[in-house]
């Protein structure tokens, strides 16, 4: 993809951007930037585990879920600030996310699809009955936090600098992790396990830690959106919400980091769109999405771009199939 | 004893509707490789145009038949239009399709009929039947037999009619199949829509207890995938037999461990998803599928 410069320039301009916005626009639209950035670090994660390791999951909700109690339990009942919190729900995550992990890696494809799919749906129900620590279908109320050390910025400002703070992190963490030796493992099982496994990588490791570490991702997007709403319920957390993450993941483009980004946005405006229509509008027009994007565009929003900037810098060459290849090579083919 | 009767009879009534739709999920499965996500959105809707029949002063059983030609057509539909396109993709891309369903049919029915839950009659009495001295719903008794009457149609249809045999054969290998002049895509569709009578059927008879509303069919689908998982995704009989057993060991765990009642009832279907998972993948009847790689 040519020198890397360019992309640096590219990514330090956004970000530039991404620091001025929240002194120009209202504190609602600023709140809803913040959980844009909170669904790209989920997304992210279940990018990791669905786009480049090919395995399913069709209840990341429940890890989204694990992140926020986890994190509103502790400022609740134990008053902790809620910046350790973050670091805790991740690391809990990854524990029970590479736990399940160990027993899903026997089932292959529809059969961790179906797993994970009954964990979503059971996990509003277990949050329920631990109602001594949950508030049962109440939910935890919780305080927005504010600015440190007399920083002028009010909590919606901190809060929104916060969670680009983790994305950043989290984002240029798992560039450097997929880049690397341990990325090219990570693929290689995805696109056949068999020679990976022949060329000495511990394919069972590798699948729990990803899962792992996807979870992690998705714990701590998890425990953000516990301090950016400053609520916690059961019901919030259900199989849609899980369905939310898969659509996000698909529609920004799957084995994209950049995709992560583009699906995050795509799944926090487009029901606010569509809300005006009607209540359901918003899901009908998310299953027709997602269709559609299943028969015309597999590679997501990324791939499209991806496609195109190859297509606009050759335009004098004939795109080759060789050309074609390098533009879907990122491009998963789980089977 | 009275009450474990009771309790196993109840759960044979529950596992009926959870046999006809895992049967529903295998059926698909077998014939196209693809497990239906959308399976129990599918009978949920046709549940609501059997109401809506019903409101229209249709009597019960022309309602109930003209629900199950209109889950028919449309299970039909689907497939050529929705499922047709992605066919021979990966999984992960029909796995995303059927969300894709799942998610719109449950969104159309909450605009079109809304989220308040709708009361749906039951065509059985009200009256308990009596047995010895231990009473049953009339009901649950009506349930299983419909049930039982369904599933034997099937058996009769695949057994007996050439067109039965023509669409086993579309499943079990597509390609002679077409050599020998069977439309293997038109059999596929059917298939489908056969799959939607099922779920039409368990939907229509478990909106009776539940009440009618768009989210009804979540919990009866985990179950069926709890029942396909045990008797097998690769055999329709244990598929059946397995969603019976997942009704009964509902039941009974409901009734018998206290801390569990019927406040976790999706974690007991997730957890004997798992342990049968892990113990035996392939199901109590089904069989390995090896693949050349």
């Amino acid at each position: 993809m040519g020198s890397r410069a360019p992309r640096v320039l590219l990514v330090l301009a956004i970000l530039a951007v991404a620091c001025v916005l929240p002194f120009t626009v209202s504190n609602f639209r600023l709140f809803q930037f913040t959980q844009v950035y909170i669904y790209a670090i989920a997304i992210l994660g279940l990018n990791m585990l669905t786009g480049y390791n090919g395995q399913f999951s069709l209840g990341h909700g429940a890890f989204y879920a694990m992140g926020a109690y986890v994190s509103a339990i502790m400022m609740d009942k134990w008053n902790i600030h809620y910046a350790w919190t973050i670091p805790v729900a991740g690391v809990l995550c990854l524990i029970v996310g590479f736990l399940f992990g160990l027993p899903a890696l026997r089932l292959e494809g529809l059969y961790l699809a179906l797993a994970t799919f009954s964990l979503a749906l059971a996990v509003p129900q277990i949050l329920k009955y631990f109602e001594h620590w949950t508030g049962g279908s109440q939910g935890l109320v919780l305080s927005k936090p504010g600015a440190p050390f007399g920083i002028k910025l009010n909590p919606d400002q901190w809060l929104y600098f916060v969670t680009l703070a983790v994305m950043a992190l989290l984002f240029w963490l798992s560039a450097n992790l997929l880049r690397g030796r341990v990325g090219r493992a990570i693929v290689a099982i995805r696109d056949n396990h068999i020679a990976a496994e022949a060329m000495g990588v511990n394919t069972s490791l590798y699948k729990s830690l990803v899962f792992g570490v996807s979870a992690a991702y998705t714990g701590v997007a998890g425990a953000l959106s516990a301090s950016a709403i400053a609520y916690v319920a059961p019901d919030s957390f259900n199989i849609f919400l899980s369905i939310t993450l898969l659509i996000g993941a698909v529609i920004g483009g799957l084995a994209s980091i950049s995709g992560a980004v583009f699906g995050a946005f795509f799944i926090q405006f487009v029901p606010n769109w569509a809300q005006d229509i009607s209540k359901a509008a918003p899901w009908a027009i998310f299953g027709i999405f997602l269709i559609v994007f299943m028969y015309v565009m597999p590679f997501g929003i990324a791939g499209a771009i991806r496609l195109l900037w190859i297509r606009t810098r050759r335009s004098r060459v004939a795109l080759t199939p060789e050309a074609r290849d390098t533009a879907h090579s990122q491009a998963p083919r789980t089977t | 004893m009275e009450i474990f009767v009771q309790q196993v009879v109840s759960g044979l009534a529950t596992g009926g509707i959870y046999a006809a739709l895992a049967l529903a999920l295998v059926m698909i499965y077998q014939a196209t490789d693809v497990v239906n996500f959308a399976q129990g959105e599918m009978a949920m809707f046709a549940t609501y145009l059997c109401w809506t029949m019903l409101n229209a002063g249709v009597p019960y059983w022309g309602a109930f038949v003209g629900t199950l030609v209109l889950a028919f057509l449309g299970g039909v539909i689907v497939e050529r239009v929705v499922i047709r396109p992605v066919e021979g993709a990966p999984i992960l891309s029909i796995v995303i399709v059927t969300l894709g369903l799942l998610v719109i049919f449950n969104s159309v029915a909450g605009w079109i009929w809304s989220y308040v839950q709708k009361p749906f009659p039951s065509p059985f009495p009200s009256t308990p039947v009596k047995a010895g001295n231990i009473f049953f719903g009339s009901h649950d008794i009506g349930q299983i037999f419909v049930t039982l009457i369904v599933l034997a149609c099937i058996w009769m249809f695949f057994k007996f009619t050439p067109l039965g045999l023509a669409m086993r054969a579309a499943a079990h290998n597509p390609v002679s199949s077409r050599l020998v002049g069977i439309r293997v895509g038109w059999m596929l569709a059917m298939g489908w829509g056969l799959a939607a009578v099922f779920g039409a059927v368990a939907g229509m008879m478990v909106a009776p207890v539940l009440t009618l509303e768009p989210n009804m069919m979540g919990g009866v689908q985990i179950y069926a995938f709890a029942g396909a998982t045990l008797g097998g995704f690769t055999s329709p009989g244990g598929a059946v037999l397995g969603g019976f057993i997942v009704g009964v060991v509902e039941n009974l765990v409901g009734t018998y461990v206290s801390f569990i009642g019927t406040e976790l009832k999706f974690t007991v279907a997730l957890g004997m998803i798992i342990v049968v998972l892990l113990v035996k993948p392939t199901g109590l009847f089904g069989t390995r599928i090896v693949k050349r790689v």
